[in-house]
């Protein structure tokens, strides 16, 4: 077992009956890393969460967190380890402190230091003054805001959130990001599922794309980006000028371009042309609008991949039907 | 394979916070007011009967729970009606309710096992229903004293406070099966309306089914149909049968424990009667003696309630 892995699955499988929830998955996570699990409704991504914390019986396969087996010591993992689950509940009739006052008495902090530990994580979130505020009249960001909370006052050294961000508004979104990077800056290892993929690809180190229960893609985005969409920079050119695209097709290294609408071209090349193509637009004396690299977004890689995957996206979708 | 750490750290913690929600809820409250009001109504008939028809009576003060005046029944009656529907009152969705708020996977993934947090419900809920019926015991027990105006003797304090023993076990009873609903069913609503209409059916239905049931089983001899007497065999397999609702444990239960009279709570023969002096009572200790296998009957049947549900809530999945 490496030093500084957190999490390391082996074989992770989980089966309901005949039907296979998770199968087979191996993935690690570093110490202070952020790690993404992503994919569609019912890929296996909080069933794969739920085995992390022991919270469901482990049907094949071997999990250690922080080198711990949550089967047999779940304790030892939940006093170390943060959950948000997905779409997080609290008590409504209790005031935002008092729900976390009954957490800390669960994991047993004395007196004093629960006090502080919840003034503490409460002012993080920026929920300081909403701390004696029945839940009841929280908003949904403010209740993710209010689970990030928990994990920051349990002091935990891996926080697992499940879609942390769906249902959010732009803001609450991009706020909750803040503090998951926070989470980060502290050393505390983060390991998040979500199914929106532009979101998270913002915050995450690496990212494990799940479907149908196996893990299809794992690796940086970028390397992603690599693997799935081919070694090749696609630069958008909005200009005019006539004979334009026959030039820029000249520029080596460019191995095409396409007419994507009036004035706009899309070169394929295999690597940033953006200086060569602005000077031909300049030397042609045309009119340079915008000019722009695409990266690699994960909503790309994720269509691209299941586009040249059909079965597995059949698959897939199966996979969805059934958990729904 | 062995688990790490105790199965009920954290015990302390859940049972303190559900008994503040349960003393603090609205739903308490309301159940609170109906039983005073109902017990006040209850002891104010039996004192007006008492005051009528009893001149001497060695066992007075019990008379205050046993007696009834029409159109109301007895103290008794009325808390063996109430008590079952103050527990499912409080326990119907104890389970249920953290599911539907999204609550349990979130308290689960702190430091304790589920043991803790069932076995937490089921004793603040136990708790809870003990100081009421405490409560309502001391008013009783007090408002007799101020209304009769004749001190209870020493049994007889002792004998009703076996009865509010007893009847906190028979709250235990109901509280298990409502609570065994709450893990089984998700909506709550559904949880109540099933406890519920399986407590008519114990309570109401099945003593009469159970006699119509014993004539099957066993079917009553013309010798003594042509005497004019019950066959043994059929009123046993009716009392078997009966017994097998906790509503019929409780109801002998008490009959044994309040009215000292009491020699057996089955069919008699003659020849055990040999040497009896009729009507006269029974030191304590023999009726509890008498009311043991009742009690014991109720424990039992609290603990096996509670365990079913405890086994399928450990193997649930804890996602909503």
């Amino acid at each position: 077992m490496t030093e500084d892995m957190v999490i390391e699955a082996k074989g992770l499988t989980k089966t309901y009956g005949t039907a296979t929830a998770v199968d087979h998955i191996s993935f690690s996570v570093g110490r202070g890393e952020i790690f993404g699990l992503l994919g569609p409704n019912g890929a296996g991504k909080t069933t794969t969460i739920l085995m992390l914390l022991g919270l469901t019986d482990i049907s094949a396969g071997e999990v250690r967190v922080l080198g711990f087996d949550p089967a047999r010591e779940p304790l030892s993992v939940k006093r170390r380890v943060g959950y948000l689950p997905d779409t997080v509940g609290f008590y409504d009739q209790l005031t935002a402190a008092d729900n976390l006052r009954y957490t800390a008495r669960l994991i047993g902090f004395k007196k004093n230091e629960r006090e502080k530990r919840i003034a503490d994580a409460l002012d993080r979130v920026g929920l300081a003054e909403f701390g004696d505020k029945r839940v009841g009249t929280f908003s949904r960001g403010m209740r993710q805001r209010l689970g990030l909370a928990e994990i920051l006052m349990k002091g935990a050294q891996i926080a697992i959130l499940d879609e942390p961000t769906s249902g959010l508004d732009p803001h609450a979104t991009s706020e909750l990001l803040g503090i998951i990077r926070g989470f980060k800056a502290e050393g505390v290892s983060v390991l998040l599922s979500s199914h929106l993929l532009e979101r998270v690809q913002s915050v995450c180190d690496r990212v494990a794309l799940f479907s149908g229960g196996h893990i299809a893609l794992m690796g940086t985005v970028a390397e992603l980006g690599r693997e799935v969409l081919g070694g090749g920079y696609v630069v958008d050119i909005e200009a005019d000028g006539a004979g334009l695209a026959e030039r820029l097709a000249l520029i080596p290294g460019v191995s095409g371009v396409e007419r994507t609408g009036i004035g706009k071209l899309r070169l394929h090349a295999d690597r940033d042309v953006r200086p060569e193509a602005a000077v031909e637009v300049v030397a042609m004396q045309g009119r340079l609008k915008y000019l722009g690299v695409q990266e690699p977004s994960l909503d790309a890689i994720y269509t691209r991949y299941f586009e040249s995957r059909p079965d597995e996206e059949m698959a897939m979708k199966e996979g969805t039907r059934h958990a729904a | 394979m062995q688990r790490e750490g105790s199965a009920f750290a954290g015990l302390g913690v859940v049972t303190l916070k559900e008994l503040s929600d349960h003393l603090t809820s609205i739903r308490m409250r309301v159940l609170e007011w109906l039983v005073v009001l109902v017990a006040l109504a209850a002891l104010y008939g039996a004192i007006q009967q008492i005051k009528e028809t009893t001149a001497e009576d060695p066992f007075l003060f019990l008379r205050l729970f046993t007696t009834s005046r029409e159109p109301l029944p007895s103290f008794v009656s009325f808390i063996s009606f109430l008590v079952p529907l103050m527990a499912i009152g409080l326990g119907f969705d104890a389970v249920n309710s953290e599911y539907n708020r999204r609550t349990l996977s979130r308290i689960l993934s702190q430091p304790i096992y589920r043991d803790a947090l069932l076995f937490g419900k089921f004793l603040a809920g136990l708790m809870t229903l003990a100081i009421s019926l405490i409560t309502l015991w001391l008013l009783v027990v007090g408002l007799g004293l101020l209304l009769i105006g004749i001190p209870p003797g020493a049994e007889e304090i002792g004998r009703s406070f076996l009865f509010l023993l007893v009847t906190i076990i028979y709250a235990g009873v109901w509280l298990a099966l409502a609570l065994l609903f709450s893990i089984v069913f998700r909506s709550a609503a559904t949880a109540a309306l099933v406890t519920l209409g399986l407590w008519l059916f114990i309570t109401f239905i099945w003593p009469v089914l159970a006699g119509a049931v014993a004539q099957i089983i066993a079917p009553p001899d013309p010798r003594y149909i042509a005497l004019g007497l019950p066959t043994p065999a059929t009123t046993l397999a009716e009392q078997f049968l009966a017994r097998l609702s906790p509503s019929t444990l409780f109801a002998e239960t008490v009959v044994a424990l309040l009215d000292p009279t009491t020699r057996s709570l089955g069919p008699i023969y003659l020849s055990q009667l040999q040497g009896a002096v009729l009507g006269a009572p029974l030191p304590i200790g023999e009726s509890m003696l008498i009311a043991w296998p009742q009690t014991v009957g109720m424990v039992a049947s609290a603990i096996l309630l509670f365990v079913v549900g405890y086994v399928i809530f450990q193997r649930q999945e804890v996602r909503a």
